[in-house]
């Protein structure tokens, strides 16, 4: 009925047009006249302009009903779309809604799961997208092994430092056992498996945090003191963040992160938080150095958009470039998180990973220093995972200047605390005084030489590497490698790295560094025998770029 | 008294807060207001702090507090001891000899270790009389319950959904559920009528005050053996809420930590997997294997919180997705991961500890419920669990939360019995109380029926009959001996024990 009517009207306007295409209309059936009759006004241009843009529109429309009501009940099984229907309903709608579709769902739909939430679809998505983990999985798949499989994936994106490990493995054979033996052999150890089994404080016990404090104390050059009471022990230095960002900030609030930053931090603290991370670019041209200046204006933006800015995040050493902030740099970020009154949140996991000769200056250091300054704005996350090359002890601190941050922080431990006997272990491993001593200086040592091997190598086919002092990547400016100076182009080039190089390295795009090229190369998982392979393998890469030319 | 000191606490911070946000704003933690203040003033908090200054000790401390509000398993701890005394290489990470450190150093996968994920599979089943498979690769491993709970909720819920729970529940559901995730709980209110039994229409009603309160309501969590009853659902009621859930399209969570603490054999635990198992797919059905749930953990069953070892079960490959992504937040150390696969690898050691264990915490149970019968004190049938559900309404001056709370007060600070008042588990009908057995040994309970015999023979002496109780409670109203003022409303809110040193989950 509808139709019709609407099909009629334009007919008049339109008619003189008529004349000019005889010929089609005669020649079509009578239906198919109907629609083109007002479409001809709007080739002609006369009058049915507004008309024949309409009804197309309209006849759309209609038709879209149509079909929605004849068809069968959407079957949102995909936790994408129910992702996208939980979030868009508002939750007064979603009740009669929501329960209505499941109700049938259960039914009809082939594969009938109810939805997961949204964040639990999130989660699930996760990191799918990220150039970062599908290098990972990549490598995963297909790990390189010199003799077994010599063509697969060399791994350089990846925090693991494979270096000492024989020493850490030696003291745990000699000492692992006894540490733990329920009434050992070991001098006054007062371990039963009563102090093993039973319920210990989620957020640590004090003989780990005493030997964490002692532990902290050391790598930081013994210039700082830090306070047991002032710490909470999580599963690994992932929760421990995860954990801090749930206690300083709200949904919807946001970090200033000056880029580049460690890619994790976008599923870690984003994820389950609702936090949002604000990239604070910094350029090569200032070595990367953090600038107040560009601090300031993402505040400003931030705060134009109605976004609460709650805090800075670091990482210093700075993972991915490997460079230390510099003592003054740290003082006028806290000159600024003061200014703002935010926080400001140090990564110091690398602490102990320090080589060359410049000198690592914890936030910690700052704190002491300036005694007037508000120190209940201060945390620091630290872990054992890169230090100790204990990744899989998953053990990892909160350390706070702030007493209702630890207090909270504290209880939220209950989620993510670690196992008593693992705790245990690296009391005794910590409190091992000559063995810590000796690990740390040659741990120091063989990651220098690592470093310089894989600078070298990079120098040998053309790549100049960014100077680092800690952690245990080259950030690597390949810039001239790519086609296009731009994301796209420095994509296609980690594509050809990853496919036909076979080397898996982190793009500085899923670092959030603004300037194309840069890559993230990790040195800790090669041994000596693999250089000339990457060199080798690098090769094809850029020898390939110079012929193109 | 102890409890002065502990109400200006949260004032302290005021001037050494960094005041981060609007001065209009008071906590430091916004979404936590809890987790800094209000656990610390909670009565039941400072009870357990007050167990903390003054625990009991048979030659130490004869007059100190005895702990019975931690459900705590240590009948065991020597089975588990002799096995490590066996096999010094699970602690000392070697296999064979050789160690395997290399491998475990490094090893952070959040899918855990395959060895460890495979015995945890064959332990649950073996636990389930083997009437049930467990797939490996549907595990998710969290640090502990409590993780996996929280982790659940985050997958299936989001800011402002519910879940519906049968009281009473576990009072550590209201932090582990709530505080970071933004869900609700929506009680469902059992009775002792018929035995805190869930029933349809309580269910049914539960679900209309979610919809009242314009809550979406995204499943039920059900814990089985209960968490404080001390007993295992009967396969008929599993059946009625798989129903329930079926028919809603909503998700259903079986907590089933204490599962191997079900000692009856007239009344042995069965797991909703194995109701699930027995349905032939009906077309009803269809899906419902994705919307059920198990929470698993080996605190309870092998007596070992202290290595925080939890799981998800799902056979939701979506669920098992996601938590597997949200456990890299709370990962069991590759250590005790290893440690445990040898353990639970070991199948004559889990073959007897299983029955051993049962069978001492049968005699446990009995030992407390006939030491309370003798006094006149009864208890709901328990046929699971570290606790028993103890009624003791009629020594209450008057029935109400607030007589609950006195009589709960006199038991913790004049007998010196630190036991959980069902309040705080939001039981409805005042008077049950949770009384842990297995973190004692034989002698300290006895003690502790000692000290209670001397408290109901002094205290009600020739009030026996509930006619002289009455007067009693008509009788205006003492002052109570503590500076703390009581009133309805947080007694509601209490946990049994949210002391800081050592938490119970």
């Amino acid at each position: 009925m509808k139709k019709g009517d609407i099909t009629r009207r334009p007919s008049s306007p339109s008619r003189s047009g008529r004349d000019g295409s005889k010929e089609r209309p005669q020649r079509r059936p009578d239906g198919g006249m109907r629609i083109v009759v007002p479409l001809q006004g709007v080739v002609q241009g006369r009058g049915g302009l507004v008309l024949g843009s309409l009804i197309p529109c309209a006849l759309f429309y209609f038709l879209q009903l149509y079909i929605k009501r004849n068809r069968p009940p959407p079957t949102p099984g995909s936790p994408s779309s129910a992702a996208a229907s939980s979030s868009a309903s508002t939750p007064a709608g979603a009740i009669s809604t929501t329960i209505q579709r499941t109700l049938s769902r259960g039914v009809l739909s082939p594969r009938g799961l109810p939805a997961l939430s949204a964040r639990g679809a999130v989660a699930r998505a996760g990191d799918d997208d990220s150039l970062y983990y599908a290098g990972l999985r990549r490598c995963a798949d297909d790990p390189y092994h010199p003799s077994s499989n010599p063509s697969g994936v060399i791994q350089l994106g990846l925090a693991e430092n494979h270096l000492s490990l024989d020493l850490v493995r030696r003291w745990m054979e000699e000492h692992a056992g006894p540490a733990l033996t329920p009434g050992g052999d070991d001098e006054a150890r007062e371990l039963t498996i009563r102090g093993l089994a039973t319920y210990q404080p989620y957020h640590g016990i004090l003989a780990l945090k005493m030997a964490l404090a002692e532990f902290m104390r050391k790598i930081m050059q013994e210039s700082v003191s830090f306070d047991p009471s002032q710490m909470v022990i999580t599963s690994g230095a992932t929760s421990a963040m995860e954990i801090l960002s749930f206690c300083v900030a709200d949904p919807g609030n946001a970090f200033l992160v000056p880029s580049p930053y460690y890619p994790g931090w976008d599923r870690d603290i984003k994820w389950r938080t609702g936090i949002e991370l604000i990239p604070v670019p910094c350029r090569s041209t200032d070595n990367f150095n953090i600038s107040i200046t560009a601090l300031e204006i993402a505040y400003n933006q931030a705060k134009k958009r109605g976004v609460r800015v709650r805090g800075v995040l670091i990482s210093n050493p700075s993972n991915p470039t490997g460079s230390f902030v510099p003592k003054q740099t740290l003082r006028d970020l806290l000159q600024f998180a003061t200014e703002k009154n935010i926080h400001l949140i140090s990564d110091e996991v690398f602490a102990g990973s320090t080589f060359g000769s410049d000198e690592f200056v914890s936030v910690a250091e700052v704190v002491d220093e300036l005694e007037d300054l508000d120190r209940g704005r201060v945390h620091i996350i630290y872990g054992v995972s890169k230090d100790l090359s204990l990744a899989g002890f998953r053990v990892g601190v909160i350390y706070s200047y702030n007493e209702s941050i630890v207090a909270a922080a504290a209880k939220i431990a209950r989620f993510s605390s670690v196992s008593t006997p693992t705790q245990h272990l690296l009391v005794a491993m910590l409190s091992d005084q000559k063995f810590i001593s000796s690990y740390l200086k040659i741990n120091r040592e063989r990651l220098q030489k690592a470093y310089r091997l894989l600078v070298d190598a990079l120098k040998q086919v053309g790549i100049e590497c960014f100077k680092s002092s800690g952690g245990f990547y080259c950030w690597a400016d390949m810039s001239k490698f790519i086609r296009s100076y731009s994301e796209k182009g420095e994509r296609k080039l980690w594509d050809r790295l990853l496919e036909e190089a076979k080397l898996n390295v982190t793009p500085g795009s899923s670092c959030h560094c603004i300037e194309p090229g840069w890559f993230r190369c990790c040195f800790t998982t090669l041994s000596e025998q693999d250089i000339p392979v990457v060199v080798e393998r690098l090769r094809r890469i850029t020898d390939g770029h110079k012929s193109n030319r | 008294m102890a409890v002065v000191d502990t109400l200006d606490m949260p004032k302290k911070h005021k001037g050494h807060d960094p005041c981060l946000r609007s001065p209009t704003s008071r906590s430091c933690c916004p979404r936590r207001p809890d987790a800094t203040a209000t656990a610390r003033t909670r009565p039941t908090s400072w009870a357990g702090r007050k167990y903390e200054k003054n625990p009991f000790d048979a030659v130490a401390n004869p007059g100190g507090i005895i702990q019975m509000g931690l459900a705590e398993n240590q009948l065991s701890f020597d089975l588990v001891e002799d096995w490590l005394e066996k096999n010094p290489d699970a602690l000392g990470l070697r296999r064979g000899g050789a160690s395997v450190f290399r491998e475990l150093a490094l090893f952070q996968d959040y899918h855990g270790l395959p060895a460890f994920k495979n015995a945890l599979a064959r332990f649950m089943s073996e636990q389930r009389g083997h009437r049930v498979a467990f797939d490996p690769s549907n595990i998710v491993l969290t640090a502990g319950a409590t993780s996996a709970n929280e982790a659940l909720m985050f997958c299936l819920a989001d800011q402002g959904d519910a879940f519906l729970i049968p009281t009473p529940y576990y009072p550590g559901f209201d932090r582990d559920l709530k505080w970071r995730t933004g869900a609700e709980i929506v009680p469902v209110h059992c009775t002792s009528a018929n035995g805190f039994r869930v029933t349809r229409a309580a269910l049914d009603d539960a679900y209309r005050r979610a919809q009242k309160r314009r809550l979406r309501v995204k499943g039920v969590l059900i814990t089985n053996p209960s968490n404080p009853l001390g007993t295992a659902v009967p396969r008929a009621d599993l059946d009625m809420i798989v129903d329930f859930v079926a028919a809603k399209g909503i998700h259903l969570v079986s907590d089933e930590i204490y599962s191997g603490t079900a000692f009856s054999d007239s009344m042995p635990f069965v797991s909703v997997l194995e109701v699930l198992a027995a349905r032939a797919p009906r077309a009803a059905d269809y899906g419902l294997d994705g919307r059920v749930h198990v929470v698993y953990s080996l605190s309870k069953d092998l007596g070992l919180p202290g290595f925080r070892v939890g799981a998800i079960y799902s056979s939701n490959p979506a669920v098992v997705s996601a938590a597997t992504k949200m456990s890299s937040f709370g990962l069991v150390s590759s250590q005790t991961q290893f440690l445990l696969a040898a353990l639970l690898g070991d199948k004559d050691f889990t073959r007897g500890y299983l029955a051993e264990n049962k069978l001492r915490l049968k005699e446990r149970r009995d030992q407390l419920v006939d030491g309370l019968k003798a006094i006149g004190i009864g208890c709901l049938e328990s046929d699971a669990g570290l606790f028993c559900w103890v009624d003791m309404s009629h020594l209450m001056r008057s029935r109400s939360f607030e007589g609950e709370m006195s009589l709960w007060k006199k038991v913790v600070f004049d007998v010196g019995l630190n036991i959980s008042p069902g309040s705080s588990c939001h039981c409805s009908e005042p008077g049950w109380f949770r009384v842990c057995f297995a973190n004692m040994s034989a002698k300290t309970l006895d003690v502790a029926m000692q000290r209670l015999r001397a408290f109901v023979e002094t205290s009600y002496k020739g009030a026996g009959t509930v006619g002289a109780l009455r007067r009693a409670a008509a009788a205006p109203a003492r002052s109570m001996s503590c500076p703390l003022a009581m009133n309805m409303k947080w007694a509601l809110r209490l946990t049994p024990l949210s002391a800081d040193r050592k938490a119970e989950r």
